[in-house]
C-alpha cells in the first residue's frame, strides 16, 4: 500500500471532502496540519494557550471555508501555513497593541519589530519543515550536531563538495525568511513557493 | 652561563668535540608529528564562495576559516551573502519538541463541528477509535528508527495463566494492522493480509502476517496501518450509524460493528501503552467518556466470558444453571469501577441471558477503571486486580477470572 495519494491529489480530494461536511476528513486534516499549525503559532507567540487557540482558528476556517482554498494555486500545506502565520501575526499584533495601551506608551517601533521578529522566526520554521529533506539533514548535522562539512559529507556519503553546496543552498533557502512578505514563505494566497 | 657573551652557548658547549661541525639536516616537520605551521591557504572566488554555506555554520577547517575571512574583506559580493547566511543561522532552532496535548484534538473538532454541523458525522461509537489511533501516531512520530526494533512483550491470560509473545514496537503496529483488518473486511475494504491465515482468529492472522513478511516488520508498516484506520473511521461514517449492528467476525466469536470498533479502540490504546512503555515514554489513558465506553463493553462482554469458562470447566457452575430463563432475574455481581470513565454495573452471573438484579446482588467489587482495563487487557492478573470487594468469593473470583479472559493476542 503505497502512498498514492500524492499531495496535489490529497489536497483536492481532501477539499471536496471537507466540502461535503465530511466529519472524518475534518480529523485527517487535523491529523496531518496540527503540528505544523501549533508549531508555527506556538513560534509566533510565544505561549501554549495562544498556540491552542490559533489552532482552533485556523481549522475552524478551513473546515468552514474549505472552497477558499484554490488547488490551483498552491499546496494545501502551505495555504493552511499562510493562514496560521496570518492568524498568529495578526493574534500578536492584538495583544501587544493592547499591552502597550495598557502600559500608557505607545513604542509602536518595539512593536513592529517584535511582530517582524516573531512573523520571521515562523517562517524560517516553515521553511525548514518544507525545504528538500537532503538539505535539510544537512543543515541539521552541521548546526545541530555540530559536524563540520567534511563531516557531514561522510554521514550522508556524499561528496565534500555536495555538502557545502547542501549547506550553502540550504542556509540561502533559510535566509528568504528574512523578505518581507508575500515574496518570504509561506506566500500570501496559497502562492507557490 | 655567561650572559656577557652573546654566542655563548658555542663557547659553553662542554664538549665541542662531540658537536658536529657541519650540522644534520633537520628532521623534517612532517616527521615530528607536531602540528604543522600553516602557510595561509590560498583559494580561488569560485571556492570560497562555495565554502560561505559551511563557514556560517562554522563547519570549516581553521585555515578555510581563515581563507574565507581574507576573502571577504576584499569581495563585496561574498560579504554580502556571508553576512545574510550568518544570519540564516540565527534562524535555525531545534525543532518545537512540544508534545501536541492530544486533548486539543477532541476540542479543536468538537468546535469545528459545533460551528458548522456535519453532513456525514462520525458515529459516536467509531471516535474512541478515531481518537485513539490519532493518540498513537502521535507517539510513533516521536519514535526513532532505531525503537521501531525495540522488544515488546505482547501479554495475554490464556484462560489460566498470563501467557506472552515476543515482538518488536513495528511488529505490535503489524498486530494492529492485521486485526484492524477484520473490521476492514467486514466493512468489504482490502485485507491488509495478503496470504490468508488458518483460522480468521486475530493472533492467526497477526502470526500469518508476520510468517508472510520476509523481514521483520519496520517503521514502514506505519503508513498503511494509519491509512487503513482513517478509512475504517471514514467508512463507517459514511455506513451511518445504523451500521453499528453489522456483523464483525472474528473467527471464534463475532462483534456487532459499533462494539468492534470500541473493541479496537481499546487494543489500540492498550498496544500503545506497549509500546510506550518499551521507548520509555510517557502515556495516558484515553478520554474518561472514551474510557467509560470501554469498560461498559468489558462489563457487557462479562455474562458470556463467564459461560464460556464455565462450559470449559473453569469456573464454578451457577447456582441454576442452564435453568434461569433469559430475562429472568438471576444472582448478581456489582463492580464499582471508579476513577473518571467509571460507573457501576450490574453482572448476570448465572445465564448470559439472565437479567441482572440489584436484589440478587451477591458481590460487590471496587476498582479503579484503569485497573479494571489492564485486567481486561490480561496485563494485570486476576490474583491481584481487585481493591475492595465483599460478599460471594467464588462470584468475584469467577468474575475477575472472565475479566481477564476476555484479553487476547
Amino acid at each position: 500500500m503505497a502512498r498514492r495519494d500524492t499531495p496535489p491529489r490529497w489536497d483536492r480530494k481532501m477539499q471536496q471532502r471537507l466540502a461535503r461536511g465530511e466529519a472524518a476528513a475534518l480529523g485527517e486534516l487535523y491529523d496531518r496540519f496540527a503540528s505544523l499549525v501549533h508549531g508555527l503559532a506556538h513560534r509566533v507567540l510565544g505561549d501554549e494557550q495562544a498556540a491552542d487557540g490559533i489552532t482552533r482558528e485556523v481549522f475552524a476556517h478551513v473546515w468552514e471555508n474549505p472552497e477558499s482554498y484554490d488547488p490551483k494555486q498552491g499546496p494545501l500545506r502551505s495555504w493552511v501555513a499562510t493562514l496560521t502565520h496570518r492568524l498568529a501575526v495578526q493574534r500578536l499584533r492584538t495583544t501587544e497593541t493592547a499591552a502597550l495601551a495598557q502600559d500608557g506608551t505607545d513604542d509602536t517601533d518595539e512593536l513592529e519589530r517584535k511582530v517582524r521578529r516573531a512573523s520571521v522566526a515562523a517562517r524560517a520554521d516553515y521553511i525548514v519543515t518544507s525545504m528538500p529533506t537532503p538539505l535539510r539533514t544537512a543543515l541539521e548535522l552541521a548546526y545541530f550536531q555540530r559536524r563540520d562539512y567534511r563531516q557531514t559529507a561522510a554521514d550522508l556519503g556524499v561528496t565534500a563538495d555536495e555538502a557545502r553546496r547542501r549547506l550553502r543552498l540550504g542556509l540561502q533557502l533559510l535566509s528568504t525568511a528574512h523578505d518581507a512578505a508575500p515574496s518570504g514563505t509561506p506566500p500570501e494566497q496559497g502562492g507557490t513557493r | 652561563m655567561n650572559s656577557a657573551n652573546p654566542f655563548g652557548e658555542y663557547d659553553d658547549d662542554p664538549d665541542p668535540h662531540n658537536a658536529p661541525r657541519i650540522p644534520v639536516p633537520r628532521t623534517s616537520m612532517e616527521d615530528t608529528g607536531l602540528p604543522l605551521p600553516t602557510p595561509p591557504l590560498i583559494l580561488e572566488h569560485r571556492v570560497l564562495k562555495a565554502l560561505l554555506g559551511a563557514w556560517a555554520l562554522a563547519a570549516c577547517s581553521p585555515e578555510e576559516t581563515a581563507a574565507v575571512e581574507d576573502h571577504l574583506g576584499g569581495c563585496g559580493a561574498c560579504a554580502d551573502e556571508a553576512l545574510r547566511l550568518r544570519e540564516a543561522v540565527g534562524l535555525l532552532h531545534p525543532p518545537e519538541t512540544l508534545d501536541l496535548d492530544p486533548a486539543l484534538r477532541t476540542r479543536v473538532l468538537q468546535a469545528c463541528l459545533s460551528r458548522r454541523p456535519p453532513r456525514i458525522p462520525v458515529p459516536s461509537w467509531a471516535t474512541p477509535y478515531d481518537a485513539e489511533t490519532a493518540r498513537l501516531d502521535a507517539l510513533l512520530q516521536d519514535i526513532g528508527d532505531a525503537e521501531w526494533h525495540a522488544p515488546v512483550r505482547l501479554r495475554w491470560f490464556d484462560g489460566k495463566e498470563p501467557t506472552s509473545r515476543r515482538t518488536t514496537v513495528a511488529g505490535v503496529i503489524a498486530h494492529l494492522l492485521t486485526v484492524d483488518g477484520l473490521v476492514a473486511v467486514a466493512l468489504g475494504l482490502d485485507d491488509p493480509l495478503e496470504t490468508p491465515a488458518d483460522t480468521p482468529t486475530p493472533a492467526a492472522r497477526t502470526e500469518a502476517f508476520w510468517r508472510a513478511a520476509h523481514f521483520p516488520p519496520t517503521r514502514s508498516v506505519r503508513g498503511p496501518w494509519r491509512e487503513q484506520s482513517h478509512n475504517l473511521v471514514r467508512t463507517v461514517a459514511f455506513a451511518g450509524g445504523g451500521s453499528g449492528r453489522l456483523p464483525v467476525p472474528y473467527g471464534e466469536f463475532e462483534l456487532p460493528l459499533r462494539d468492534s470498533m470500541l473493541d479496537r479502540a481499546f487494543e489500540t490504546w492498550v498496544h500503545a501503552g506497549d509500546i510506550a512503555d518499551a521507548v520509555d515514554y510517557p502515556y495516558e489513558p484515553p478520554a474518561p467518556r472514551h474510557l467509560h465506553a470501554m469498560i461498559d463493553l468489558g462489563a457487557r462482554m462479562l455474562p458470556s466470558a463467564l459461560t464460556a469458562r464455565r462450559q470449559a470447566g473453569l469456573a464454578a457452575p451457577g447456582e441454576t444453571p442452564h435453568l434461569v430463563p433469559a430475562g429472568a432475574p438471576g444472582r448478581s455481581l456489582r463492580p464499582e469501577i471508579e476513577g473518571l470513565g467509571g460507573g457501576e454495573w450490574l453482572i448476570p452471573l448465572d445465564a448470559p441471558g439472565a437479567l441482572a438484579s440489584a436484589d440478587r446482588e451477591v458481590a460487590h467489587v471496587a476498582l479503579d477503571g484503569v485497573e479494571f482495563c489492564q485486567l481486561a487487557a490480561g496485563h494485570v492478573s486476576p490474583e491481584e486486580a481487585a481493591a475492595g470487594q465483599s460478599g460471594d468469593r467464588e462470584a468475584i473470583r469467577d468474575v475477575l477470572f472472565a475479566a481477564a479472559s476476555l484479553s487476547r493476542m
